[in-house]
């Protein structure tokens, strides 16, 4: 499991645009944001936690497709899932190995861009810590997600149609979690259930992911 | 001699197609004398006045909405575990029935809404969670749509059924976390002692009858055609194949 991990990101940091372009499609997000909206400092305060969060959910989405669709068409996946190594712990690997490619660069580079959202001060540790917790929700979302469209010609736009929907309560409690950070108030009980929303996505969608894939490899 | 005898396709579309007829025949007399009793011999309520009447739409179709979603469901479960084909059909079937229940809710709540709160639309927890349901209504079909081998969309999509069961329950659950919005609460259980009133509630209950009866009558109508199209099908790779 470990040799596969290790595999998969130094596809991704030697194949290039994988590792960074997630993060560099979150920097312009951000940045774009207050060209929409206008420069007033108050207005942006008051969105930055939800930009972050649908940032982050966006630049997630970017690199799903990517997660199966190399390894399918040059049967690295069939020889996958005829190796000892069961197909869940596949898709386990897979959503790590992309929540280390995008969902920890973002996690790490999001407090530094709070200043452009004008980010209020309280809320800087809030939006590490559920970003922390709830990127790899994202991850594993989107690893079914593209387990179920790898075999579609053109899933990109399918995929997201598919995913988007399942990441509406991980979006929800992460960007309330920094809201009320931001505000003074106590996040814990946000942060608790996106919290226990990835330990449930982990523990449940392994296996979903791996019971498409054996559809999809028949 | 069991229940899953009448899912072969033969003997589905044997037993169905005597049922239609009277399935159409009823939901149109409850619809009728439902939707007229309501709308024309019940009282204006005192506050609301005539707009409460949309409440013989709203609430059977925001029914139907959720129960056409668990409809798929077990449909879903039956042909994942079974594998009866009638069953996935079944469910491709009520995606779409669904998903009108989900908007005609929506719309006729906007339509409510604007007198009475004096908003089209608000993000309140039960308004969200329908548009929510909409959102997974349509990924479903779009999933449907794009495979072409009838067996892997069949799988594929009870699979997606059940894991967006789950997110669907989590995020009904998740938009309560902004605290009670607008919509009323609850006034049609049935262990609870404060209920709509009785001129109100009686009419509804024809309505919701209806409105049941029109949906199994429109799955079964849409699985028949699944299936002759399925049959069409096959029926034209056998020619190609002697041609061939």
């Amino acid at each position: 499991m470990i040799a596969l991990l290790l595999r998969d990101l130094r596809l991704a940091v030697r194949a290039g645009g994988g590792f960074g372009l997630g993060l560099a499609f979150f920097l312009i997000v951000i940045v774009l944001v207050p060209f929409g909206v206008g420069p007033q400092s108050d207005l942006l305060t008051a969105i930055a936690p939800g930009i972050f969060w649908v940032a982050s959910l966006l630049a997630a989405l970017l690199s799903l497709d990517r997660i199966f669709a190399l390894d399918f068409e040059d049967g690295s996946l069939t020889l996958l899932a005829t190796s000892p190594l069961p197909l869940e712990g596949v898709g386990l690997i897979k959503a790590l190995a992309h929540w280390v490619t995008t969902g920890l660069p973002l996690t790490v580079a999001a407090p530094a861009l709070g200043f452009m959202l004008v980010l209020a001060p309280e809320a800087y540790s809030y939006l590490l810590l559920s970003l922390l917790l709830g990127t790899p929700a994202l991850s594993m979302i989107g690893t079914f997600g593209a387990a179920l469209t790898v075999g579609l010609r053109r899933g990109g736009l399918l995929l997201s149609v598919l995913v988007l929907p399942l990441y509406i309560p991980t979006l929800i409690y992460g960007a309330e979690a920094v809201r009320r950070g931001a505000e003074g108030l106590d996040p814990s009980g946000a942060l608790i259930l996106l919290g226990g929303i990835t330990a449930g996505t982990f523990a449940i969608l392994p296996f979903a992911t791996a019971a498409v894939l054996r559809i999809n490899l028949r | 001699m069991s229940i899953w005898k009448y899912a072969n396709p033969t003997k589905f579309m044997g037993w169905t197609a005597p049922v239609l007829p009277w399935l159409f025949g009823l939901a149109a007399l409850c619809l009728g004398v439902g939707l007229v009793w309501g709308f024309f011999f019940t009282p204006d309520d005192f506050r609301q006045g005539a707009t409460v009447k949309i409440i013989y739409l709203h609430v059977p179709a925001a029914l139907m909405a959720i129960n056409a979603w668990i409809m798929m469901l077990v449909a879903s479960l039956i042909w994942y575990i079974r594998r009866h084909h009638v069953s996935a059909l079944a469910a491709r079937a009520a995606a779409p029935i669904g998903m009108v229940m989900t908007l005609i809710a929506l719309f006729t709540g906007a339509i409510w809404g604007k007198p009475i709160w004096g908003t089209y639309w608000e993000f309140d927890p039960r308004l969200t969670s329908f548009l929510i349901l909409f959102l997974f209504y349509l990924g479903y079909m779009a999933l449907w749509e794009a495979i072409e081998d009838p067996d892997t969309a069949a799988d594929l999509t009870s699979v997606l059924c059940m894991v967006g069961s789950i997110f669907a329950i989590l995020s009904r659950y998740a938009v309560l976390f902004w605290g009670q919005g607008l919509h009323q609460g609850a006034s049609l259980s049935l262990d609870k002692e404060e209920n709509v009133a009785d001129v109100f509630w009686v009419p509804l209950l024809v309505c919701m009858a209806g409105f049941v009866l029109l949906f199994i009558a429109l799955v079964l109508m849409r699985t028949r055609t699944e299936v002759r199209a399925r049959q069409i099908r096959a029926l034209e790779n056998r020619a190609r194949a002697q041609n061939a």
